[in-house]
């Protein structure tokens, strides 16, 4: 099977070792993973903060751009669910009939990670190892806008030598929300210090999710407190092995 | 000697300070995070229950929003429905275009009938339109007769949720209201001692006032009734007691048919208040001579909700049933409350309701009070795509304002208006990853982070570090990568 990597504009600059931790992952499952040098951004936060000339923009030259993947892999759901729940609407307002077509014909192939992983690949025993206390955190749109269900736990529980602690209040957002995290900057911080309570009582030593952004928010605190837990995108946890830890715990 | 619950809350969109101010004092002050935190903990657990319990909640959620969707895709005839048949059992029915009109019709039938009082059942539509200040200026007294409402009232303070508006105010901080402003020495601060305090004042009101002020649920097209729900048996007392009764309700309160109110009294109690059915349901038709008020009037409010019709996206905004759910469940309510809203409709139905009352003149901040989490989607019985409607109104906000040339220089506008050009293709964007790496370098300490930024930047340092940029982007990692593979 071939897939292609939508790594994000985030991942790319400032996540690269989640990048890399995908590639080894399909590739050790017998993926031929392809990169499209052209790819830049989605348009999330264009659209999300009222920009939507600008998503429209974007929305169209990602389309145009994958056209022909036969299956458009990408370890960020917040991106595939504005490829789900945004494009159509903005698809509507352009009218364009083409683009229409191109992106109804694009949409089932595109996957976020663990879709693809659970429902493309059939596979829930990745063959990874990782020996570490782990909490996992459920982004909202991976829960509410991809509605992942117990993928993600299917997942880690099939992982070596993983212990999984259960992370109280799981449906609530972390507070980082885009834009939303400089444009309302205090709230943002009171919402990120409740569910940091809950995050860090878990007693974890690394707190996982499916989305980078979510991770830079809690990170970026757990950092800033010398709070003694680090965070790790899943797929590094599921490309790691015995002989290949992941970068981040190595 | 607890605080006083408020201080200077302005619940007028016109003059409210933007949402990111006004939160302040509220993220600094532990009692009220407490309180609010604590009662919609409650409420949410209940709802959560019951709504599991209902194996066919889904189905039923999806006839509450059909019945909703269909009534506005009809309203107008509706509407007209309705007025007739209120009309031929004896009701009168006003129509309103704005707040103005509405508070004039209201104080109109009042002086008519020379009342210089009125009793009032609890109804976000008054203080949408601002009524209590404006009837007291024109020298009638209100009196609230919601517990909550009269806790509100008493202790000069302004409601912070559309159900249990004085959640924000915990038990010793009421009894400390009562105590002042009843003038009861050694109140307890027990359930039983408050509710008896409050029944006390009360009952000289019911028996002296006969003019009444209530909102409305639902009115119902077939029969032309109305109905109103509430816990305490006072809006009862206000329903039935008065000589004169003036409904108030927005447009978009009419149903079609009374079966109707099957499906909608089973949402609206368990998203409400978590209950199955709530405790009083009253209904009435016109007027009954001899029994009950002999004078009825319906005043229809407009206010800046047909023109939300309008639009494909934001009209499913009126479906709202103000059940409140979605307010229980938004993780940016359960830390500011309601006040910071500046609107009497606060929390994501408050963030996308207030901005189009005021037509988008006020309350522009609104829109951006929501991390997106789709939670209150999610509760919403009439489902109500709020996040959509946030994301919608958040485009029409910024087309305002990106042509302002105070904006030309704001960090966050000058940033996106880049990054689109960055964007549009791969050279730039890789370029701009070059540069940007080279000038996040200035700010990165010998620990790899940053941990102060300038600007907007800085907005993100306030609480969080930020990893340093690494030496390689995954682009310059995949074309190494291919380069080495043969």
């Amino acid at each position: 099977m071939r897939a292609s990597l939508f790594i994000t504009c985030y991942n790319d600059t400032l996540y690269p070792e989640t990048g890399r931790a995908v590639v080894r992952l399909l590739e050790r499952l017998g993926v031929d993973v392809a990169f499209n040098p052209g790819q830049t951004c989605c348009g999330q936060m264009h659209a999300n903060t009222g920009f939507r000339g600008e998503a429209f923009s974007q929305a169209k030259r990602l389309i145009r751009l994958y056209r022909d993947a036969e299956a458009v892999v990408i370890p960020s759901s917040s991106c595939v669910a504005m490829m789900r729940d945004q494009y159509p609407g903005l698809i509507e307002e352009l009218g364009s009939d083409s683009l229409r077509r191109d992106f109804e014909a694009l949409l089932p192939r595109v996957h976020e990670l663990s879709e693809f992983l659970v429902d493309k690949l059939g596979a829930e025993d990745v063959g990874a190892y990782f020996p570490h206390r782990v909490t996992y955190h459920a982004s909202c749109h991976g829960l509410r806008g991809l509605h992942l269900g117990d993928r993600p736990f299917r997942l880690l529980n099939k992982v070596r030598r993983l212990e999984l602690v259960p992370l109280p209040n799981l449906d609530r957002c972390c507070g980082f929300g885009g834009t939303f995290s400089v444009k309302n900057a205090e709230v943002s911080s009171a919402m990120m210090a409740v569910k940091l309570q809950d995050v860090l009582g878990t007693g974890a030593e690394y707190c996982t999710a499916l989305d980078n952004s979510c991770l830079m928010h809690l990170g970026g605190a757990m950092h800033r407190q010398f709070a003694g837990m680090k965070t790790i995108h899943m797929a590094e946890i599921l490309a790691s092995t015995e002989e290949v830890r992941a970068e981040v715990a190595a | 000697m607890s605080q006083p619950a408020a201080s200077h809350i302005v619940l007028d969109p016109a003059l409210a300070p933007p949402f990111p101010k006004a939160v302040l004092p509220v993220l600094r002050n532990p009692q009220l995070r407490k309180n609010v935190a604590h009662a919609i903990d409650v409420i949410q657990f209940k709802r959560a229950k019951l709504v599991a319990e209902k194996t066919d909640w889904q189905e039923l959620r999806a006839a509450a929003s059909a019945i909703r969707a269909h009534a506005l895709d009809h309203l107008g005839e509706y509407l007209e429905q309705f007025e007739a048949r209120c009309t031929g059992a004896g009701g009168h029915v006003h129509w309103a275009a704005d707040a103005a009109e509405a508070r004039e019709v209201i104080a109109g039938i009042l002086r008519a009938e020379g009342a210089g009082e009125v009793i009032k059942i609890k109804t976000m539509t008054s203080a949408e339109i601002q009524l209590n200040p404006w009837l007291e200026a024109a020298g009638i007294r209100t009196y609230e007769t919601d517990l909550a409402e009269i806790i509100l009232q008493l202790g000069k303070d302004e409601p912070s949720h559309i159900v249990v508006p004085a959640l924000h105010v915990s038990r010793s901080q009421v009894r400390d209201i009562f105590a002042r402003s009843m003038g009861i020495k050694d109140l307890s601060d027990e359930p039983q001692a408050l509710t008896a305090a409050a029944r006390n004042y009360l009952r000289q009101k019911f028996l002296k006032v006969p003019f009444a002020i209530s909102g409305a649920n639902f009115l119902i097209a077939e029969t032309g009734g109305v109905a109103i729900v509430e816990s305490e048996g006072n809006g009862r007392m206000c329903l039935t007691l008065p000589r004169t009764l003036i409904a108030l309700a927005g447009i978009e309160k009419v149903i079609p048919r009374y079966n109707d109110l099957e499906v909608m009294l089973q949402v609206l109690a368990r998203s409400a208040t978590g209950e199955r059915m709530n405790p009083y349901t009253s209904l009435w038709n016109g007027v009954t001579p001899g029994d009950g008020p002999q004078n009825f009037h319906v005043v229809l409010l407009d206010n800046g909700r047909s023109a939300m019709l309008r639009h494909r996206t934001e009209r499913q905004t009126l479906k709202c049933i103000r059940c409140a759910a979605c307010m229980n469940a938004c993780p940016v309510y359960r830390q500011t409350g309601g006040h910071a809203y500046g609107s009497v409709y606060p929390g994501p139905i408050g963030a996308i309701l207030t901005p189009q009352l005021m037509h988008l003149e006020h309350a522009q901040s609104l829109p951006f009070a929501s991390s997106l989490c789709g939670a209150c989607y999610e509760v919403c019985p009439v489902k109500i795509n709020i996040p959509e409607v946030l994301i919608d109104l958040r485009a029409k906000v910024t087309d305002q304002e990106r042509n302002e040339a105070r904006r030309f220089f704001d960090p966050l506008y000058l940033g996106l208006r880049i990054a689109n050009v960055i964007f549009s293709r791969a050279w730039l964007f890789r370029t701009a990853q070059w540069w940007g790496r080279i000038g996040l370098k200035l700010f990165t300490r010998g620990d790899g982070w940053i941990h102060s930024l300038p600007s907007v930047g800085g907005r993100w340092t306030m609480t969080r570090d930020l990893r340093g940029l690494p030496r390689q982007t995954f682009r310059q990692w995949w074309a190494e990568r291919a380069k080495e593979k043969p």
